[in-house]
């Protein structure tokens, strides 16, 4: 299981660097599935567990330039309020409705990814897609 | 777009720093922070559309800024978890480390893929977990 776990993180890593999205969207489920975590153990330790992840993307994200470093301080700031919210209802829901509240946030991500995806060109144009 | 500030407002989008851009990018902040906290994640999903929407970055200037905004979101959340003594650091550090190092391949993946097969899959994957979670 531990072995697994790591695996997961790996990949969870991949697709942070991808999609900028996908660490912790996937860490909490393997930390809950994988591991046996309750949701706000399995959500606390994923925000920690994305660190690691986001200091080694932003690093290398930077030597492509596309870091905004004065932008990325402000949304960081804004955060702060928000988070001391979100922690605090999170405690406050019981943990089954907070988990089925993570899987309904986890389908609309999905979705957001897939219409994403449709908008990208193929590979190769086709006379199918010309509109 | 009746109100004259409008337009002004509208013209600061390819602009620099400006106070609008400022109230942006907080007000961004403070919602992702939301979800961050709420769920566990990073909040990228909320900041890099948002970025891409209302402060006029393209899509990969806005992928590399959200994950250094993100480092503060979550180092902010596990602080706040932590003072509550919900982190477990074991697990933390058997998921985080090996996805430091996926993150750097996915970087360089970044540049080279063509993503759209990929994020077709990734979806799906996200659907399955999904739907395990909610029954």
């Amino acid at each position: 299981m531990e072995i697994l776990a790591a695996v997961l993180g790996f990949l969870g890593g991949v697709l942070a660097g991808l999609f900028g999205v996908g660490g912790g969207i996937l860490f909490v489920p393997t930390l809950v599935l994988v591991l046996g975590l309750g949701q706000v153990h399995a959500e606390a330790t994923s925000l920690l567990a994305i660190l690691p992840a986001v200091v080694a993307g932003a690093w290398r994200q930077q030597r492509y330039g596309n870091v905004d470093w004065r932008a990325a301080l402000l949304l960081g700031l804004g955060s702060i309020a928000g988070v001391a919210g979100g922690v605090e209802l999170a405690k406050a829901l019981p943990e089954d409705v907070l988990r089925r509240l993570f899987a309904v946030f986890m389908l609309a991500v999905a979705a957001s990814l897939a219409w994403r995806a449709m908008r990208m060109k193929p590979a190769y144009p086709r006379a199918d897609d010309s509109a | 777009m009746k109100r004259p500030s409008r337009q002004s407002r509208l013209g600061l989008l390819d602009g620099v720093a400006s106070d609008a851009s400022v109230l942006r990018l907080l007000a961004i902040g403070l919602v992702a922070g939301v979800f961050s906290a709420l769920f566990g994640v990073g909040g990228g999903i909320i900041i890099v559309p948002l970025l891409v929407a209302l402060v006029g970055f393209d899509g990969r200037r806005a992928t590399g800024t959200s994950l250094a905004a993100i480092g503060i979101t979550a180092g902010a959340g596990a602080v706040a978890y932590g003072l509550h003594g919900d982190l477990k650091l074991g697990s933390a550090a058997l998921i985080g480390l090996p996805a430091a190092v996926g993150a750097i391949a996915g970087v360089a993946l970044q540049q080279r893929l063509q993503t759209r097969t990929l994020t077709i899959g990734f979806s799906l994957i996200l659907a399955a977990v999904g739907i395990r979670l909610l029954v």
